[in-house]
């Protein structure tokens, strides 16, 4: 029915579709990560590549140090207590651990209900999707956020952040975003996209490895991985099944308690999609 | 002042009752007319507070949200808790003019029309900051749902969507309120003036009469509304706290946000009426309508209020402690130990011990010192929210993101721009428009005569034995 009451009524179906049934549940591919702890180095590369690949405008030292940078990939340090003492695994002198730490794509995600004009919502493939273009800036979301991985436009960064010509550089697949947006990790929702058109145009399924996000095509020691959890066969899905992590539980029971899979935040049910595999420090 | 210091509560009438109801139409006419000196002053004050808004406010429009110093973790800051501030502040009109007429308790009439002017105008301000705290503040109209060709509608699950209903719905119904009850008023004003506000009233007085009819008309709508905003208004500030109730941030997430709220929200309203109070007391000259005795009633109610506020605070506290909910527990200790102790044990002394002050009765009889203990009083008020809105956002699960922010000059200059707006509204309104309700003080002096014995005996033998009351078609006197 294609009158302005149509595409009203048509809206409304479709919203209180989504609300029944607590966001997508007809998933048709479910995208994961999983982050091996021990591989990590903390070079920060994949942030740089993040950087690069989704046009993240670098802010300058003063804002990045007031706390208003755009990192949608950032890798955190953590120091261990000082006073544990030397011989610990766990002392300062054996230097910091590293979190790399971007959107959990949760999906019981808090940002999603509180936005005031659905801005951010779940997709078919499982991603928590972030639309630039109806954000009012309003923030819930970020302040919802245990993880606090939405990285919001405090300023018009992009004309400080490309001077000519350097946004002759800027990925052509993705948008700029303007001041007052809120942002963050997409999955790299654009080559997810780039790789089932292209699947689709040679004819055939999307196969595990067509799609490969820029912080994991990046890590050099290939401490990232991604994949489609519904598709049985992916390395995804069988790195989550080794670790014995399941979606949609807030307590794992594994066989065995040394295994090294855990996702953050599971005590607040928000069902986040990246497993994380714990360091482990030779004694 | 001084003839009533030496009697008790109980024997001190509200007002003076031989006060001519033609002195009552004089008296409030002329309020309109010639303030003091304080009124332009405080009137100058305000707009420039409100200019310095504006200039904050186009300031943060072209350069964004950065020059607010918010970040990454501190999403929200003074904006959301000033918002609530000002829902807050909207809440005692309601309560004196609608809950208070609903009981009876007459001394509210000589001031209610203020507080009534004020939940109006402190709505307004209100209003604004979820408007301006928007990155894309010219978007603001995409939280309502219209009707759109795109068929899109906002997200209903959303409290900000429930926000931007309640606070509409709740100005809408307290304007109402407030102009309904000002309507034989503002026919008083019709036949007493010349020039513009004769027009003006004129307009606004509806052909009011003041026949029987009228009245009962008048009275029943007025009724209406009042038992209308009553729930509305409790709904309101519930909605508000939901804002924060229904998110999942230790010390946020909180079921007994809604009541504490409400009660917060009572508080700080009386303590702003007994601010206004004083300063309309003075700047109109209203030394025999808004007199100590109902001061001191005012008083009282605010100390019982408070004393409720400080026992949900407490009970918040003791369920936080003695729960097992380790973020939160720590969000509150940090609250009480951490960088924010000051303000947090501001809140606590102004807001839970000050109001001790009120059961002095020599405090309670002297104007200087209510209104330095009523701006104390709401200090502690921002203070609390404030402490509700930045801790949580400091401190919330992750430990990377911990951090402490001091907000920027735009967010100061927000808020106290905000008052300026406040100011300028409130004193606009009572330079043209009534703020002691003639009709109503004229009840309370016809009233009170009524109750005396004497008085009773010499109508009895006036009409020998035909004591039937007044016709109520005098209430218009003097028009």
């Amino acid at each position: 029915m294609p009158s302005l009451l149509g595409n009203v009524f048509k809206g409304w179906a479709d919203y209180s579709k989504a609300n029944e049934d607590g966001g997508h549940h007809d998933y048709e591919h479910m995208y994961a990560m999983s982050i091996d702890l021990d591989k990590c180095t903390g070079c920060n590369a994949c942030s740089t590549a993040c950087y690069a690949e989704n046009n993240l405008a670098w802010v300058g030292e003063e804002k990045f140090g007031a706390r208003q940078a755009m990192n949608w990939m950032r890798v955190e340090r953590y120091f261990d207590e000082p006073d544990v003492g030397e011989g610990s695994p766990d002392s300062l002198e054996r230097g910091a651990s590293f979190l790399p730490m971007m959107c959990q794509h949760c999906n019981g995600a808090p940002c999603e209900p509180v936005c005031p004009v659905a801005a951010t919502y779940h997709t078919v493939d499982g991603l928590n999707a972030q639309i630039y273009n109806r954000c009012i800036g309003s923030r819930y979301c970020a302040n919802n956020c245990p993880i606090r991985v939405r990285n919001f436009n405090f300023y018009d960064n992009a004309p400080t952040a490309w001077p000519a010509p350097m946004d002759q550089g800027l990925n052509p697949d993705i948008s700029v975003r303007s001041k007052g947006v809120m942002e963050k990790c997409t999955f790299c929702v654009q080559r997810i996209r780039g790789a089932s058109d292209k699947a689709k145009r040679e004819g055939r399924e999307l196969k595990d490895g067509d799609i490969v996000t820029a912080c994991q095509q990046t890590c050099p020691t290939s401490a990232i991985q991604f994949g489609d959890l519904l598709d049985e066969t992916s390395e995804i899905s069988k790195a989550w099944k080794r670790q014995q992590v399941e979606l949609g539980k807030y307590e794992q029971n594994k066989e065995n308690p040394e295994m090294r899979g855990y996702r953050v935040y599971e005590e607040l049910n928000i069902d986040t999609k990246v497993l994380y595999l714990e360091r482990v420090r030779e004694v | 002042m001084s003839n009533t210091k030496h009697l008790t509560d109980e024997q001190a009438k509200d007002i003076d009752e031989n006060i001519a109801w033609a002195k009552i139409n004089k008296d409030v006419l002329r309020s309109m007319e010639n303030p003091r000196m304080g009124y332009w002053v405080a009137l100058a004050f305000s707009v420039c507070l409100f200019g310095l808004f504006i200039y904050a406010e186009i300031y943060q429009y072209i350069y964004g949200m950065g020059p607010a110093l918010l970040n990454t973790s501190h999403m929200w800051d003074l904006y959301i808790s000033t918002f609530v501030f000002w829902i807050g502040m909207s809440h005692s009109g309601t309560l004196l003019s609608a809950i208070l007429h609903l009981c009876h308790a007459d001394w509210r009439k000589p001031i209610y029309r203020f507080a009534e002017a004020m939940t109006t105008f402190s709505l307004m301000t209100a209003g604004l900051f979820p408007v301006i705290h928007l990155g894309r503040v010219w978007n603001f109209y995409w939280v309502m749902p219209y009707m759109s060709d795109r068929g899109i509608w906002p997200n209903f699950r959303s409290p900000l969507i429930w926000d931007a209903f309640a606070i509409t719905s709740y100005l809408t119904s307290s304007v109402l309120f407030l102009y309904i009850g000002m309507i034989p008023d503002l026919a008083i004003c019709r036949d007493n003036t010349t020039g513009w506000r004769k027009t003006l009233y004129t307009f606004l007085s509806l052909g009011w009469r003041g026949d029987d009819a009228q009245w009962r008309n008048f009275r029943f709508t007025y009724l209406m509304i009042a038992c209308f905003l009553i729930p509305l208004a409790v709904s309101v500030h519930s909605i508000v706290a939901m804002d924060f109730a229904m998110a999942i941030m230790p010390g946020w997430h909180v079921t007994t946000f809604p009541p504490y709220f409400v009660a917060g929200a009572l508080y700080s309203g009386c303590a702003a009426i007994m601010t206004l109070f004083v300063l309309l007391r003075y700047f109109l000259k209203f030394e025999e309508y808004m007199t100590m005795p109902i001061m001191d009633k005012v008083c009282k109610l605010t100390f019982v209020i408070a004393m409720v506020w400080t026992y949900l605070n407490l009970i918040e506290f003791a369920s936080v402690w003695y729960g097992h909910d380790i973020p939160s527990k720590e969000v509150l200790m940090a609250k009480a130990t951490g960088p924010y102790s000051i303000f947090f044990w501001g809140m606590m002394v102004f807001g839970s011990v000050l109001p001790f002050s009120l059961l002095s009765q020599t405090v309670r009889h002297n104007m200087f010192a209510i209104f330095f203990v009523s701006i104390f009083l709401n200090v502690g008020m921002f203070l609390e929210r404030w402490m509700i809105v930045t801790p949580t956002l400091s401190l919330g699960y992750h430990p990377q993101a911990f951090n402490v922010m001091w907000p920027g000059w735009v967010e100061w200059a927000m808020v106290g721009g905000s008052f300026g707006w406040f100011g300028m509204l409130f004193l606009i309104f009572v330079k043209v428009f009534p703020c002691v309700s003639m009709y109503e003080v004229k009840e309370m002096v016809y009233h009170r005569k009524r109750t005396t014995f004497a008085d009773v005996d010499e109508m009895m033998e006036l009409h020998t034995g035909v004591p039937g009351p007044a016709p109520k078609t005098q209430e218009t006197g003097g028009s």
